[in-house]
């Protein structure tokens, strides 16, 4: 295999795919080739560096040099300046990936990595997700070789048991016991499946995996295969993850012509295959019952439990199903121990748990921390705080099953007990950073308008119920709100979350109840004085000019697209409270800041 | 795949590629590569140092390069940073040098003074 001096790893996550990656690594081989480095220097398409704020991310070893935003025009200048000449192009480097002496700082040196522990993230954004070798590089399909070789699958799960490793996909049920009760269930076929039906609004950890180190979760599952007694895997992912079904393919058919799928794996008699089945979007699909019926070819509805899945799973048969970054975690407990995996963490929660960070944050992207960490750490140092310097105001984490934590929780280490104790949930790790301009009913009233349109409709509870709800919320958004309406939603989410059929019902209301809890003056305000004390809400909002400030120039009526400013010029104009439709044109062109929104 | 140690095979030939990847603390070997270094022919010199390095599994060493050290005249210029010690810079090195420092220097931890700017700089005098 021929060596290189240096390489060029190029982002293809979903982030830095949009924002042109492609392209520039077209350039980068066009330039190369150009200069006759072609030989020497070598372009990489890497899994998700996180950072997707600053994509597309570009990362040359051996120096380490963290260029971000890199589009196709700056190639030439990288490949003439670095890759021949050896200097760095300070100007595209990461703002925090240079010392002062303009040398580059090591990814663990930037305050983005600093606090990250990256275990179910180790292989994104270090290896082609394309090439099998390279995951065999470093130190893939190891694991599955020292589970079939040396281990009984009563200690492979003994092992999962004593790492203290808690499903990742939301309810953070212990998954040892998981595998446990799969591998006891009576059945002549068993079943591993894999989650990857990710769906919360924001949520984009499971595909980052998928996309970035596919054989992770592949080695993972055979690995589970063999524990429970299973011989065929079904990964279920969605199918508006374009590049996470293509890698998944590419790696199932590279593990299958290495043989690490198919029959008689490492020489023993273990056999396992795995399939892809594509989920049509549907959010009630990520439920496990209702994601077995739509792998079966039916509609996908959930059904009450039990049987659970371990019992009577995919066709009626003992089924094993975790989420994709549990099955992350896997080989790197079989490799380094369960101990090693329990030093990671808090004394429930083990290991660590992959965000995606999103919302008003100056870091959007992917971030992977000990379980512990406080939210102040992700938001302030990792996530670089809130965009002009705003208040924090609150998280909301799980999605549309989980709640919004408020700025007094700010120094609560996150875990699955404690985020729960505070009225939120871990949920597939969806982090939403929320500043001072958002008002708490709506983002309430958003959520839950995402789960009336999801419901699958099979229980009343939740088809019915939760549609109540939303337009109680609605009432309260557009100024109709009444006393008695937050009783009305305390009274509905308790009833839904007792009878709804599944989780998604179940914790339809959580949205509502946690922001009730928190922010219940926001939802007075908004009942009792008609007013959003974030300035959100459209129906109960003014503009006024304010007599004072304003010169009388004028621009605001010139901008207003539905004439409701009139006035003389050089004296204060005035706005036509039943003209104007609250666009806001007005307030950005008033050079005085004379208008104010009440 | 039927054996672990065909996996180790697989293994071991592409983590020497893949190396580079990796946070190393080792020696860094830093070609001067400005345009007056390249047209004094630090380019074969930068590629003999990886012939060279890779030749003896040397996986702590990386071998990169710079822009112009300074000293034009002396191009090729080649310095090593080996951690814990004072920099070594070598002048006018060519391709027929570098096993020598590479196994001396890097290996060995003897400098191989007859190619440093100091013993060149005394020789002028």
């Amino acid at each position: 295999m021929q060596l290189y001096r240096s390489h060029v790893l190029v982002c293809g996550g979903t982030g830095c795919h949009s924002s042109g990656s492609d392209d520039v690594i077209e350039v980068f081989n066009r330039e190369l080739e150009k200069n006759n480095l072609q030989n020497e220097v070598k372009v990489i398409r890497t899994g998700c560096f996180g950072l997707c704020e600053v994509g597309p991310i570009v990362i040359v070893y051996p120096e380490g040099a963290f260029y971000s935003r890199i589009r196709a025009e700056d190639v030439p200048e990288i490949v003439s300046e670095h890759l021949l000449k050896g200097r760095l192009v300070t100007r595209l480097l990461y703002h925090d990936a240079v010392h002062e002496d303009e040398t580059a700082k090591s990814l663990n040196e930037m305050d983005f990595y600093k606090k990250q522990k990256r275990v179910a993230l180790r292989h994104c954004g270090v290896i082609d997700p394309e090439n099998i070798d390279e995951y065999i590089a470093f130190g893939g399909y190891k694991a599955l070789g020292k589970v079939l070789t040396e281990m009984k699958p009563e200690e492979v799960i003994d092992t999962i048991k004593a790492s203290g490793l808690r499903g990742r996909g939301g309810a953070g049920f212990p998954a040892g016991l998981k595998w446990e009760f799969t591998a006891k269930a009576e059945g002549d076929k068993k079943y591993v499946c894999c989650n990857a039906d990710e769906g919360d609004p924001g949520a984009f950890m499971d595909r980052s995996i998928l996309e970035g180190d596919p054989h992770s979760v592949l080695e993972a599952m055979t690995i589970a295969g063999y524990a429970v007694g299973a011989d065929q895997g079904y990964i279920y992912v969605r199918a508006e993850y374009p590049i996470a079904v293509k890698r998944l393919s590419i790696a199932i058919d590279q593990a299958k012509e290495y043989g690490l799928l198919g029959e008689n794996i490492f020489g023993t008699d273990f056999s396992f295959d795995i399939g892809i089945r594509l989920g049509a979007g549907a959010f009630v699909c990520g439920e496990e019952t209702a994601l077995m019926a739509s792998i079966e070819g039916y509609r996908g509805e959930p059904r009450p439990r039990p049987p659970f899945p371990a019992q009577k799973g995919v066709f009626g048969k003992p089924t094993l199903l975790n989420n994709v970054e549990t099955y992350a975690n896997i080989t790197k407990i079989i490799l380094d121990g369960p101990e090693k995996f329990r030093e990671i963490g808090t004394e429930k929660s083990k290991g660590t748990k992959v965000f995606a960070l999103g919302g008003n944050i100056n870091n959007t992207g992917l971030v992977e921390i000990p379980m512990g960490t406080t939210l102040r750490e992700i938001v302030y140092e990792i996530g670089g705080g809130i965009p002009g310097g705003k208040k924090f105001k609150a998280a909301q984490t799980g999605g549309p099953s989980g709640g919004c934590i408020p700025a007094e929780h700010l120094d609560t280490p996150i875990d699955y007990d404690s985020l729960i104790e505070i009225g939120s949930m871990m949920g597939s790790g969806g982090l939403i950073v929320m500043d001072e301009d958002n008002c708490m009913v709506d983002i309430a009233r958003f959520f839950l308008e995402f789960t009336v349109e999801e419901s699958c409709g099979k229980c009343p509870p939740c088809r019915i119920g939760t549609k109540r709800m939303l337009e109680i919320l609605n009432k309260i958004t557009s100024g109709k709100g009444e006393e008695g309406d937050i009783e009305k939603l305390e009274t509905l989410a308790k009833n839904i979350s007792a009878s709804a059929l599944c989780g998604l019902g179940q914790t339809a209301p959580n949205p509502v109840l946690s922001t009730l809890r928190y922010f219940r003056d926001e939802y007075e305000a908004h009942i009792r004085d008609k007013k959003c004390p974030a300035g959100v809400c459209q129906a109960l909002l003014k503009y006024v000019i304010v007599e004072e400030k304003c010169k009388g120039c004028g621009l605001c009526a010139k901008s207003c697209p539905v004439n409701a400013i009139n006035g003389e010029r050089k004296t204060p104009f005035k706005i036509d409270e039943n003209i104007c439709i609250k666009c806001g044109a007005c307030m950005s062109k008033c050079p005085f800041r004379a208008i104010e929104k009440k | 795949m039927k054996s672990l140690e065909e996996l180790e095979e697989i293994r071991k030939k592409t983590l020497e590629s893949v190396n580079i990847r990796t946070e190393r603390q080792g020696t860094r070997v830093v070609v001067g590569m400005g345009t007056c270094g390249i047209a004094a022919g630090a380019r074969p010199v930068l590629l003999a140092f990886l012939d060279e390095v890779s030749k003896r599994n040397l996986n702590n060493v990386i071998v990169t390069q710079t822009g112009c050290i300074g000293v034009c005249r002396l191009e090729p210029m080649v310095e090593i940073y080996t951690p814990g010690e004072e920099k070594v810079t070598y002048v006018k090195v060519t391709p027929d040098k570098v096993s020598k420092i590479v196994s001396n220097h890097i290996v060995n931890g003897q400098i191989v003074s007859e190619y440093t700017i100091g013993a060149y700089e005394e020789e002028e005098r």
